[in-house]
């Protein structure tokens, strides 16, 4: 786990969480964070390259409890491998939206380029409406989200966070 | 060799070394019970699956070993919850075997299934749900290890029926004795870092007026003779909370007693005085510090803790000691022994406590003739009428504050009781574990009246498979501590809280349940009756000693005060502090 913590200048923060495989992993985390009144923001949970284990990136909010109570919990669980602390500057964050947004033939060049700017993709064209979907940092997708409201959102799906540490501060 | 899954199961538990389990067979665990009258494992029948669970508890407590428990699925599993939730807070080693239905019929509500594992979560320290029957050895030997390394506590194993049941394909197995854990994500860490250490013993050379906050934790590592040498070789005078009775010698010069809501005023007082707390294995508990923000305001904290958890999670700590408390004590005595403990002058300190000890010592009025019988007087005759090394398990209220405070604890693992949970019910079946764990000897139930009806039927247990425990019944026909709280707190408004004079007779009670009742209603015939109840070692006995209900637990800190407001015996409130 992670042996230094650093000062929590922000108030969510990501923990990548290695856990074992196995069924009611998820429960117990989720558990764990339910009975010692920590809140969760986001949670993303994939299977590894390593078929035993899981990830679950998890973005614990720190105003409901410290960091290091957080992770010293979390380890105690005895499904948890291994605990990553990614502080928001110094991780790749991505997080992944699928929108279904009102669009008329008339705002559709316009929509569109609003996309392309944000970096995203048009999934599917309807009569009086688009799919879009757009993978980047929570902070863009968030942006991007907020552009989209005056246009009138259908349903809109977002995955939450998922990370890793650069490149240069991977341990 | 092939076996079938119940066979693996039993085989294994005695591989761990279980010689004895509680338990009480149902529907899902049945084919488990079937290989046990052909195991060197003695099974003792409960007549309830708490006291299964209380039972391996008071057996963890005296001996230092996992109890384990086998109880059936459904209603037998929600039956052993309260002990498990009882043994997470305590950190007690248990392995809670409990049946299920077949695998395939999980999640259908099929007759007699719960969610086992996902009920007794968060009340254990791991829980698994076996699957397959091959599993069933190394899930085992993973149980007892989690249980008995690192902070103990409880592990349960939820066990289908299809994969024990022999008439099912399902059960079948290859017995290996050599099998390897999986536990990837399990490295409890015993050493300590020497940094620490030395930091730690700087402190403690220069403080004025160190105290040693000993917990629950001390017992568990087995350190209390570690700790004594540190003491002594420091002497710093020691406070054991009311999980650590007996981990230091109350008849001991450094010894201040019990700290906490209703610690003496000397335990406490020091602790609000100290400039530097040592607390080894303790974990900050309110009935400890009383209001956090108030608590021991000019200390400095040194922790040491087998849970990196528990450091910070209450008070900061000035020094954070993470690893086994026998290992870290046995550190801090070499680097004394090595460089020597100091020569800080301790002097004024040293007069402060024995002060307070002078002016502010525990006390009840005595009765006068014709008074009613005093609770406390019963426990100062029981603790000097009987052997040193007398075990005593209590349930939970007054009784069990007077028997911390006024027995003398000079010998670890002789108090066995219900600390984080509160667990009403605790005492019967835990004195019944505790003196199968220790046969050689005497253990007594200082039991309230309240508590022991929610458990009494153990009793039954106790003369059938001859366990002769004895009872000290405090009965005052109250739930008097919280009677206790609505005298003091609720303008004497009595809700709920009187049981009754009259029923049950409890000597007729004992009697039926096949143990020697009698009843004690005036102080002169205490000593006969606790001479008669040592005695007997035939069967239990049962003491009903008829109490005052008026007497009332002191000293207290109110809920939610600071521990500097502690409420002293009214003979002492007007005396200098």
């Amino acid at each position: 786990m992670a042996g230094k913590f650093h000062v929590p200048d922000y108030r969510y923060h990501t923990l990548v969480v290695k856990v074992e495989n196995k069924s009611g992993v998820l429960a117990r985390l989720a558990a764990l964070f339910s009975r010692r009144g920590f809140n969760i923001e986001s949670l993303a949970v994939a299977p590894t390259d390593d078929a035993r284990f899981s990830r679950i990136t998890v973005v614990v909010d720190l105003e409901s409890a410290p960091l290091e109570q957080i992770i010293k919990q979390l380890d105690k669980l005895v499904n948890v491998v291994e605990i990553r602390e990614l502080h928001p500057g110094h991780a790749v964050e991505r997080e992944l939206m699928i929108v279904t947004v009102e669009a008329g033939p008339d705002r559709r060049d316009e929509l569109v380029e609003h996309l392309d700017r944000a970096g995203g993709k048009v999934l599917s064209v309807g009569t009086d409406s688009m799919m879009l979907s757009l993978v980047g940092p929570p902070k863009r997708v968030d942006d991007f989200e907020e552009l989209l409201h005056p246009y009138g959102i259908i349903e809109l799906q977002r995955t939450g966070r998922v990370a890793l540490a650069n490149l240069d501060e991977a341990d | 060799m092939q076996m079938d899954g119940g066979q693996a199961l039993i085989r294994a538990l005695e591989l761990e070394g279980v010689d004895v389990m509680f338990g009480l067979p149902g529907g899902a665990i049945l084919p488990v019970y079937d290989p046990i009258i052909d195991s060197s494992i003695r099974h003792i029948l409960v007549r309830h699956e708490q006291g299964a669970g209380h039972m391996a508890e008071g057996f963890a407590h005296a001996t230092g070993r996992p109890g384990v428990a086998m109880v059936t699925s459904g209603p037998g599993a929600t039956n052993i919850v309260t002990p498990l939730c009882d043994a997470h807070m305590d950190s007690v080693p248990l392995v809670v075997i409990t049946g299920q239905v077949p695998y395939a019929a999980i999640g259908t509500d099929a007759f007699q299934e719960c969610d086992t594992t996902g009920i007794t979560q968060s009340v254990t320290k791991h829980n698994f749900l076996v699957s397959d029957a091959q599993d069933i050895p190394r899930t085992i030997k993973e149980a007892f290890h989690i249980a008995t390394t690192g902070r103990p506590g409880p592990v349960l194993v939820d066990i289908p029926k299809d994969i024990v049941d022999p008439g099912n394909p399902r059960s079948a197995m290859e017995w290996t004795d050599d099998v390897e854990m999986d536990l990837p994500g399990y490295n409890p860490r015993t050493d300590v870092d020497p940094a620490a250490i030395r930091a730690a013993a700087e402190m403690i050379r220069a403080a004025e007026r160190p105290v040693l906050y000993v917990g629950g934790g001390v017992l568990k590592a087995r350190a209390a003779e570690a700790l004594r040498r540190l003491a002594e070789m420091t002497g710093i005078h020691v406070v054991t909370t009311l999980m650590a009775r007996g981990a230091f010698p109350d008849s001991h010069e450094l010894c201040l007693g019990m700290p906490g809501m209703h610690g003496n005023f000397t335990a406490v007082t020091a602790m609000q005085e100290a400039d530097l707390l040592i607390a080894l294995g303790a974990r900050f508990d309110d009935r400890v510090t009383g209001r956090i923000d108030g608590f021991a305001p000019g200390a400095k904290i040194i922790h040491v803790d087998i849970d990196a958890a528990e450091l910070g999670k209450v008070r900061r700590p000035d020094v954070a000691i993470q690893g086994d408390c026998r290992v870290a004590i046995e550190a801090l005595a070499e680097v004394f022994a090595a460089d020597g403990a100091g020569d800080t002058d301790r002097d004024a300190w040293r007069s402060r406590i024995s002060g307070w000890q002078e002016r502010f010592p525990l006390y009840y009025e005595p009765s006068q003739p014709g008074d009613s019988l005093k609770p406390q007087f019963v426990i100062e005759r029981l603790r000097d009428a009987t052997p040193d090394d007398t075990i005593v398990a209590s349930g939970v209220g007054q009784h069990q504050m007077w028997a911390s405070q006024y027995w003398c604890f000079d010998h670890p693992y002789t108090w066995v009781n219900s600390g984080g949970l509160g667990t009403m019910g605790f005492c019967i079946p835990a004195a019944i574990g505790a003196k199968v764990g220790c046969p050689d000897k005497m253990v007594w139930a200082v039991d309230g009246d309240g508590c022991f009806q929610m458990t009494a039927q153990e009793l039954v247990t106790a003369t059938v498979e001859n366990i002769p425990i004895k009872v000290a019944l405090l009965n005052n026909s109250y739930l008097g501590m919280v009677r206790q709280w609505q005298e003091m707190f609720y303008d004497e408004r009595y809700s709920e809280v009187f049981l009754s004079k009259d029923v049950p007779d409890y000597k007729a009670w004992a009697e039926a349940m096949g143990c020697v009742g009698m009843r004690v209603d005036s102080p002169e015939d205490v000593d006969a009756a606790i001479a008669k109840a040592n005695e007997i070692d035939d069967r239990p006995v049962v003491i009903d000693f008829r109490v005052s209900a008026s007497e009332k637990v002191y000293p207290m800190v109110p809920s939610g005060a600071s521990n500097s407001d502690l409420v002293v015996p009214p003979s002492q409130q007007d005396l200098p502090r």
